[in-house]
């Protein structure tokens, strides 16, 4: 186990004897099954559940050699932003002390930036991977929608979320999606990318000569200063190295995070209904009415952040409401996603803080759960635009906190958003 | 918009839809944050009607039997079985 709680679970599991990753420590978050070791998203309600398969990417980390030394912690079913809702106790910042390693693959983050894992697998359904890889300093990437399967990941907000890699460098990450990149017949949703020259690996050389980056006002805007300033040096950096930056509007993406929160918490609601003690769970023994036993089975395994998020959804969802959110989410996820085509059509990539703060006090954001989802303002919309993003360190602000810089590239495109990753790190 | 304020009773309707058995301090709670959440999501009733380009195809396979789980490792993870199906609470 690590000072920093990064581990739920820290049992190893060997993969092949060769492969691209033989000599590597892959660590997979909690919510990715893993056959024969327990998965517990994070949560009470699965603390005993035990995987009778691996998840697609986990057969292709072993196939490739790689060995994974455990189970990372995790806001409970991916539902934060701090890695603080899970049942196994919050995760420390090993790169920011006092500070949230950010969610919510928190642990996944934490024990690349500690050296306990060369890699990890994390899962991003609004940020979950850009935020901790911010937030501790690393790189994260969120894969386009469909390029990563899904099977065995267990499902939060399904038409939203992706696996992918973080790792100390953008060349790591990249090495580690060249492995676990492709379709799978598990996952109707995945589908081939493009062809292309080169592995992604091969794509962080690290040019950006020429490289047109636009910067969208709307992500800036709010955004803390000493943030802010991070960020315009990374970009100076960039521009020394033959980038050129210009800004570009996103009216949409003023309102993409309620947008997201309607529609991630609309999908958890159906998500984990089967969640009732029966077929999964911890039944607590109760008998009578199955409804009642149902509800007391859930209040007892479920945490209060997804207990919120369940009764929102369902919320949102219910008669006379549901035109009101979810239908105008969709239209509002329809309109960020003309917006973001429109901005690539005159850009590579689009740029900004990965998140709008720097890592928050640990324990300030539990009882404010609006200022916490509002966090998330500047990775939703890539979800809801099911692009590609990476977040790579763009230096720390004049108290040593991290700040992260993330680039968004068009669908499949993630050799673009690698490579001007490559030039910062 | 006119819309009800949320209250206790609201919250207590949607919990009982969902199947949680909420305590009445998180009854209370909810009803508060329930209604700064809401109350910021009404900036949706700003977003212009959009047409969705559906960039979508079937995916299909042949209906052909294949391996699967056993009905036992598909039982694993229950908390009672029996008989090979899933135990659920006796009905009083």
């Amino acid at each position: 186990m690590t000072e920093y709680n990064g581990y739920v679970t820290d049992e190893t599991i060997e993969g092949a004897d060769d492969g691209p990753l033989a000599d590597k420590t892959v660590a997979v978050k909690d919510n990715i099954s893993t056959e024969g070791v327990r998965t517990t998203c994070g949560s009470a309600m699965l603390e005993d559940y035990v995987p009778p398969y691996d998840a697609t990417v986990v057969e292709r980390l072993k196939d490739a050699g790689a060995t994974i030394p455990g189970k990372t912690n995790m806001d409970e079913f991916g539902m934060g932003t701090t890695t603080e809702t899970s049942a196994f106790g919050a995760v420390e910042n090993p790169a920011a002390e006092g500070r949230v390693p950010g969610g919510s693959s928190g642990g996944s983050a934490a024990v690349v930036a500690a050296g306990d894992a060369d890699l990890a697998l994390g899962s991003d359904t609004g940020g979950s991977i850009r935020c901790p890889a911010a937030f501790c300093g690393v790189v994260g990437i969120k894969p386009t929608y469909g390029l990563v399967s899904r099977y065995g990941l267990v499902a939060y907000a399904n038409s939203l979320e992706q696996v992918g890699p973080i790792a100390p460098s953008v060349e790591g990450a990249a090495e580690l999606l060249d492995v676990i990149a492709g379709p799978d017949e598990h996952d109707a949703t995945t589908q081939e990318a493009p062809e292309a020259d080169g592995s992604y690996a091969a794509a962080a050389d690290g040019d950006v000569d020429g490289l047109s980056i636009g910067v969208p006002t709307e992500l800036l805007d709010g955004a803390d200063e000493a943030v802010v300033e991070t960020f315009w040096d990374a970009m100076d950096d960039l521009e020394a190295q033959g980038a050129s930056y210009h800004e570009v509007d996103l009216p949409s993406v003023e309102h993409a995070v309620e947008a997201y929160y309607v529609i991630a918490m609309s999908e958890a609601s159906s998500n984990l209904a089967r969640f009732d003690g029966v077929r999964y769970g911890q039944s607590g023994g109760y008998d009578g009415n199955w409804n009642e036993s149902f509800a007391n089975a859930r209040e007892e395994g479920f945490g209060e952040e997804v207990k919120r998020r369940v009764l929102l959804g369902t919320y949102a969802l219910s008669a006379g409401y549901h035109d009101k959110y979810y239908k105008k989410a969709q239209d509002a996820r329809a309109w960020v996603k003309q917006d973001f085509d429109e901005a690539l059509d005159d850009a590579d990539v689009l740029a900004s803080p990965t998140m709008p703060v720097p890592p928050m006090k640990r324990g300030e954001s539990l009882d404010d759960p609006l200022t916490m989802y509002l966090a998330d303002a500047n990775t939703t919309p890539v979800n809801l635009a099911n692009l590609p993003a990476i977040s790579v360190p763009a230096g720390e602000t004049n108290d040593g906190l991290p700040v992260g810089l993330q680039l968004v590239g068009p669908a499949f495109g993630e050799r673009e958003i690698i490579r001007a990753g490559s030039a910062l790190a | 918009m006119s819309d009800p304020a949320v209250d206790p009773e609201e919250v207590r309707h949607v919990a009982d839809l969902a199947r949680v058995d909420l305590a009445d301090d998180e009854i209370e709670r909810f009803t508060e944050q329930f209604v700064d959440i809401l109350d910021a999501f009404e900036a949706l009733d700003d977003v212009p009607e959009t047409e969705r380009e559906a960039d979508l195809s079937n995916v299909m396979r042949p209906d052909e039997t294949r391996e699967s789980l056993s009905q036992e490792e598909a039982l694993q993870n229950a908390s009672d079985t029996e008989e090979g199906q899933f135990k659920g609470p006796k009905v009083s």
